[in-house]
C-alpha cells in the first residue's frame, strides 16, 4: 500500500518535473523571442519611419511645387487679363483711328470734311470747345473757319493771327503740336491765345491750318494715349482731306465756268 | 434675349459715331445694325418689319432728339420693353438722371470705350 502510494507520488512528481521543465523551456523560448524582437523590431520600424518620412518629404516637395505652379498660373492669368485689357484698349483705339480715317476720306465736299473733323474732335477726342483754323497763304494769316463751344471760350469763332505770332502762330510756323501741360507757367490757365492743345494740320511739312482745343467735355479729365494718336492722324489725314476737297471745289468751279463758256459759244454759233 | 442674331437700332446724326458704334456692335455674332439719323427716322424704323432687340441713341439730334424718342418708345405698348442705351456728350449727372428717369436702361458718355459699350449691352440683353 505504502509502495503503491510512493509510486503514484513519484509518478506525480515526475509529471510535475516534466511540466516544470517544459515551462522553463517555453519561458526560455519566449525570452529568446522577446530578446530577438527587441533587437529586430526597432530596425524595421526605423525603416518604415524612414520610408514614411521620405514619402512625407516627397509629398511636401510636390505640394510646394504645385503651390509654386499655382502661383505661376495665377500670375500668368493676371498677365493674360492685363494683356486682354490692353488688347481691348488697342482694339478700341484702332477702331477710332479707322473710323476717323475712313470718314475723313469719304467725301470731297469741303464743308463735309470740316464737319467730319468737328465730329472727330467732339465725339472721339471729347472736346467741348475748339476751333479749326486755316492758313491763308496770301496773307499768312490763320483764321477760324469752324468752331464749337463759343459760350465757353468767347472769341474762338473769329480768331485771326499771323504766322509766327503767339502760340498759335508758332505752331503753324514750326509744325510742332502744343499741349498746355508742357508749359507750367501761370498754372496752365487756358486763354484764347494759350489753348489746351494746338495741333497743326500738315501735308508732309507744309502746314495748312490748326485744330485748337480749349476745353474738354466735363466727363473727360485729360487727354488719353489714343487722343495723341488721333491728333497725329488728324494732323496728316485731315490736312490732305481738307486740301483735296478745296482743290476739288476749285476745279469744280473752274469746270462749271468753262462749261458755261462752252455752252455760250455753242448757243451763239 | 439672345446675344447672337440681335437687331440693333443705332440712332445718331453723326456718320462718324454711327460707324464707330456699328463697328463695336459687330463684336456680337450675327448682329444686324439698322441706322437712323434722328428720332423720327428711328420711329419709322421701329414700325418696320424688323424686330429691334436694343436701341442705342444720341440725345442731341435734329428733328427729334433722343430724350423725346426714349419717352415715345416707353409710351408705346409694342415697343416699351426694348432696352435703350443713351450715348451722348452730355456728361452731367442731372442729364444722366433725366435720361434714366425717362426710361433709358443705360447712359454712356462720349467718348465711348468699346469694351464698356459691349459690357453694358451684354448685361441688358442677358436679362
Amino acid at each position: 500500500m505504502t509502495e503503491e502510494r510512493a509510486e503514484k507520488f513519484l509518478e506525480l512528481f515526475n509529471k510535475g518535473k516534466e511540466f516544470t521543465e517544459e515551462l522553463l523551456r517555453e519561458n526560455q523560448r519566449l525570452r529568446y523571442r522577446v530578446a530577438s524582437l527587441e533587437t529586430e523590431s526597432p530596425a524595421g520600424l526605423d525603416e518604415e519611419v524612414q520610408r514614411l518620412r521620405a514619402e512625407v518629404q516627397q509629398l511636401t516637395e510636390e505640394n510646394r511645387r504645385i503651390a509654386e505652379r499655382f502661383k505661376e498660373v495665377e500670375e500668368e492669368n493676371k498677365d493674360f487679363a492685363n494683356r486682354y485689357i490692353e488688347v481691348e484698349e488697342q482694339n478700341n483705339n484702332l477702331a477710332n483711328l479707322y473710323v476717323a480715317s475712313y470718314q475723313l476720306h469719304s467725301t470731297l465736299d469741303f464743308r463735309e470734311v470740316i464737319q467730319i473733323v468737328q465730329e472727330i474732335v467732339i465725339n472721339l477726342i471729347g472736346a467741348e470747345s475748339f476751333a479749326i483754323l486755316l492758313l491763308d497763304e496770301k496773307t499768312n494769316e490763320l483764321k477760324t473757319i469752324a468752331s464749337e463751344g463759343e459760350d465757353v471760350m468767347p472769341g474762338i469763332e473769329t480768331i485771326s493771327t499771323r504766322l509766327g505770332d503767339g502760340v498759335l502762330g508758332s505752331v503753324a510756323k514750326t509744325g510742332e503740336s502744343y499741349y498746355i501741360n508742357q508749359d507750367m507757367e501761370d498754372g496752365g490757365k487756358v486763354t484764347l491765345e494759350k489753348p489746351l492743345a494746338a495741333v497743326p494740320l500738315k501735308i508732309k511739312e507744309h502746314v495748312i491750318g490748326l485744330v485748337v482745343i480749349y476745353r474738354l467735355l466735363q466727363q473727360k479729365d485729360s487727354f488719353s494715349a489714343v487722343d495723341y494718336e488721333l491728333f497725329s492722324l488728324l494732323a496728316a489725314h485731315a490736312a490732305t482731306a481738307i486740301f483735296s476737297s478745296k482743290l476739288y471745289s476749285q476745279s469744280e468751279r473752274k469746270l462749271n465756268t468753262i462749261q458755261s463758256f462752252l455752252d455760250l459759244l455753242t448757243t451763239t454759233s | 434675349m439672345p446675344l447672337e442674331n440681335a437687331n440693333f437700332l443705332v440712332v445718331e446724326d453723326s456718320p462718324t459715331m454711327r460707324q464707330l458704334i456699328s463697328f463695336s456692335l459687330k463684336r456680337f455674332k450675327n448682329a444686324r445694325i439698322i441706322e437712323a439719323v434722328d428720332g423720327v427716322d428711328a420711329l419709322k424704323k421701329l414700325s418696320g418689319p424688323d424686330k429691334i432687340d436694343l436701341i442705342l441713341t444720341d440725345i442731341n439730334m435734329p428733328v427729334m432728339d433722343g430724350l423725346k424718342l426714349v419717352s415715345l418708345v416707353r409710351q408705346n405698348a409694342q415697343l416699351r420693353n426694348i432696352p435703350i442705351v443713351i450715348i451722348t456728350t452730355e456728361g452731367a449727372e442731372e442729364d444722366r438722371e433725366r435720361g434714366l428717369a425717362l426710361g433709358a436702361n443705360a447712359y454712356i458718355s462720349k467718348p465711348i470705350q468699346s469694351s464698356h459699350l459691349i459690357k453694358t449691352i451684354s448685361e441688358l440683353l442677358a436679362v
